[in-house]
């Protein structure tokens, strides 16, 4: 059958998301330089052929600096959402099996992580962790992964109730053949689904933060930083130091999202045969 | 092999009315015990809890004089489910569910009727009657001495049944089995059991 | 006995499939139910009678339009003599036509019993009509206040009957209304079928349970592996003889009251389905012209699908 048909879709949209992402953090980390040359002799040049996205005020070139954000980006959100799916993974799972006081303790943070305002917490613990490009990924990496263990719990709490688990403990099977064999095919998927959809927000809380002026510094060209120093030069007529930057941010998260969501339905049995 | 129930009452949370009251009960090897009673009686629940899944809340559950559920590794009593697409993993291939049983020859399956093509599937792939006789087999492994039975061919259709139950009652003379048969048709515990109980 | 009214119900030819994926990104589909054909006239219970797997259960589906969203239906669907649009199910189900589901998680968990059986009507006459529908399936009154999670799940199941039958309505559709019900409430919940037939309801009963069937069906359809095989009064299963299908007088034999014999072999997984007659592969009298399409072909007071059916006799 040659027929056009959701799982194709999804894949297509897979490969282009991930060659896009690829391929803007590949190019990000080659023009670090270019992204920090000025060029008093090419300042403020509107976007034209030779530079796409234009100059600034210091005649930086805007498409090297915003794709060095970009990058940064990436790499902030990849390697935060990791931790914070890592994270997510423990502490479901230890909450779901280490008995009722564990999971008491665990349901504990969780409520009161989700409680306090999201972007307070996030400048609270990467003020506290040295700013900086360290204390933006510790940031975020502590503060998002609340959600995917509430669901990694959840789910491990049910298998562990359900017939097959309970039979295989009846054969004499251990806990890790049980983990391993039965938990594990179940968790996966939904693990990789909620690490993916952790991406855009991780980025998304990055650059905010960044934009607040309690994240990266203003030495690197991050894209929060791109944006807020854009903010003074915008009253100026210079829309196109916020608008391109801003727009390729967009299409980033956007690309992270539609990765996550088109896997989400491939697992989902409400969607996967559609 | 004798297993028994002593004064057994059960409930499934502190303060909800009792499912099962000062039950008591035994079955030896060699012997084919039907239960019969009326629905909600509990006859399922006593059947967990012969099987070791859980715990009464007064009085015991021994086999050869010690607990059920302190028995550790394979438990040579095993229960069949009433709905064999629960009691299977459906992210897992059907080779995998023999595999977890003790020693299960190949001899067993074929007289079961499993297809060797049915050992790749998954279990969305197979009817509730195929299912079930990739769920006996893997109760009946090798140090199985007492299998449980709880309404395993109500879902299948009379023809399936009398396969499995002709299966089964060969399988347990000749191993010189126990049984504990649950099943709310009278004709079939009749010709399938030594022995008939009424609970309730 | 003239039949002019058109049956309440009338199913021809349905056929079910499911897309599906296979490894990678081919879809195939996938037919569940092949060739299936019944009809329910007003004033009599008929009952779908088929094992687990079989797919009887989309039968009940198909007709309420609630299948999921991957299936797709052929077919004719009648009801009332004209075709049972979406539209118009959507118009007369809960109403005309009701369903006593096989699951019992039909019920919403977050609102009392009595009210969901009165479908929220609070009217003196519903109330009463409650009363007594609780009284006749030993329910107790407290149950109307309770939330389902409190219920034992033959209680549940006693609960949806009730839902069913609040109404008055022109087609019941019982998907397996009674499994892990003591024979006492099972009987009654028939004898309610019964007393809805003789006001002039169609049943339609869709059950593995061929002893029920027997007992409490005006008719009989025996449907095996997505076809049905052979349709016949109930009477016909008082003895052997009077069957024609081979798969029939199987099912007969292996009843445990008449021998509890089994015939080798398995129902066909919808994947693997036989060309022409799906009992082939295990049939005693198989030939190859079974594998071409099986007409219908009367045999009095029924009709079976078989055309090896006259020997049989």
């Amino acid at each position: 059958m040659k027929q056009w048909n959701r799982r194709k879709a999804t894949v297509l949209i897979l490969v282009i998301s991930i060659l896009f992402l690829v391929t803007v953090a590949a190019a990000g980390s080659q023009c670090s330089d270019a992204a920090r040359a000025t060029d008093f002799s090419r300042k403020n040049l509107l976007p034209c052929l030779e530079y796409p996205f234009g100059t600034d005020w210091m005649g930086r070139d805007m498409f090297a600096r915003t794709l060095k954000g970009l990058s940064l980006s990436i790499l902030i959100g990849v390697l935060a959402a990791a931790i914070s799916a890592v994270i997510a993974l423990v502490l479901g799972i230890c909450a779901a099996t280490l008995g009722r006081r564990a999971d008491g303790v665990i349901t504990w943070v969780i409520d009161l992580i989700m409680g306090i305002p999201h972007m307070l917490l996030l400048i609270l613990i990467s003020v506290a962790a040295g700013r900086g490009l360290k204390g933006v990924i510790i940031g975020v990496a502590f503060t998002h992964w609340t959600s995917l263990a509430r669901l990694i719990r959840a789910e491990v709490m049910q298998l562990k109730e359900s017939p097959y688990v309970k039979i295989a403990g009846k054969l004499g099977k251990g806990k890790w053949y049980v983990a391993y064999r039965h938990i594990l095919p179940h968790l996966l998927p939904q693990f990789a689904v909620g690490l993916v959809l952790m991406f855009p927000h991780a980025i998304l809380h990055e650059a905010s933060i960044t934009f607040l002026g309690f994240g990266l510094t203003s030495e690197q060209p991050a894209i929060g930083i791109i944006l807020s120093e854009s903010m003074k030069y915008l009253v100026l007529g210079k829309w196109w130091l916020a608008l391109f930057p801003g727009l390729a941010l967009v299409v980033t998260v956007i690309m992270f999202y539609l990765l996550g969501e088109n896997l989400r339905r491939l697992i989902d049995p409400n969607s996967a045969h559609e | 092999m004798i297993l028994q129930a002593k004064n057994v009452s059960f409930q499934y949370k502190e303060n909800a009315p009792l499912v099962l009251q000062n039950i008591s009960f035994e079955v030896k090897e060699g012997e084919r015990v039907g239960l019969r009673g009326k629905s909600g009686i509990g006859k399922t629940t006593l059947c967990r809890l012969l099987a070791g899944y859980e715990k009464p809340h007064s009085g015991e559950v021994l086999l050869d004089g010690r607990p059920v559920t302190e028995y550790r590794g394979y438990c040579p009593v095993q229960m069949v489910w009433q709905h064999p697409e629960q009691a299977v993993n459906p992210r897992r291939r059907m080779y995998t569910v023999l595999e977890e049983g003790d020693g299960i020859p190949q001899e067993m399956t074929a007289k079961l009727g499993i297809e060797e093509a049915w050992k790749q599937r998954f279990p969305a792939e197979l009817s509730g009657g195929e299912l079930q006789r990739f769920c006996i087999a893997r109760a009946l492994g090798k140090r199985t001495r007492i299998l449980l039975a709880d309404e395993i061919s109500t879902m299948l259709d009379l023809i399936t049944q009398s396969q499995i139950w002709t299966f089964l009652l060969e399988e347990a003379k000749r191993r010189n089995l126990g049984m504990v048969v649950v099943s709310h048709s009278d004709d079939l515990l009749d010709r399938i059991c030594t022995r008939i109980v009424e609970i309730g | 006995m003239e039949k002019k009214l058109p049956p309440i119900l009338e199913i021809r030819g349905l056929q079910i499939s499911f897309k599906q994926y296979e490894k990678g990104f081919s879809q195939t589909e996938l037919e569940v139910i092949r060739d299936l054909d019944v009809c329910v006239p007003a004033g009599e219970i008929v009952a779908v009678v088929g094992s687990s797997g079989s797919g009887k259960s989309l039968l009940a589906h198909a007709v309420l339009g609630i299948l999921p969203y991957n299936a797709s239906v052929k077919g004719e669907i009648l009801y009332d003599g004209e075709a049972l649009t979406e539209k118009r199910v959507k118009r007369l189900r809960g109403d005309e036509i009701v369903l006593v589901p096989q699951s019992t998680a039909y019920l919403d968990p977050l609102m009392k019993t009595g009210v969901q059986i009165r479908k929220g009507k609070k009217d003196a006459a519903s109330k009463e009509r409650l009363h007594q529908i609780f009284r006749e399936y030993e329910l107790k009154q407290e149950v109307e206040e309770q939330y389902p999670f409190e219920l034992s799940g033959g209680m549940t199941r006693r609960i949806m009957n009730a839902t069913a039958l609040m109404g008055h309505p022109r087609l019941v559709i019982a998907d397996e209304p009674t499994p892990g019900l003591h024979i006492s409430v099972t009987r009654r919940a028939m004898e309610h079928f019964r007393e809805l037939a003789d006001m002039g309801a169609g049943v339609l009963l869709i059950t593995h349970d061929l002893e029920l069937a027997v007992e409490t069906a005006d008719r009989i359809a025996v449907f095996y592996a997505g076809s049905t095989l052979e349709e016949v009064p109930a009477l016909a299963f008082q003895s052997c003889d009077t069957l024609h299908h081979p798969y029939s007088r199987a099912l007969w034999n292996a009843m445990p009251k008449h021998g509890f014999q089994p015939i080798p072999g398995t129902q066909p997984y919808a994947r693997e389905m036989p060309q022409g007659c799906p009992f082939g592969p295990r049939c005693p009298k198989y030939t190859q012209e079974c594998s071409e399409k099986i007409p219908w072909r009367q045999t009095g007071d029924g009709r079976v699908r078989c055309i090896h059916a006259e020997e049989a006799q």
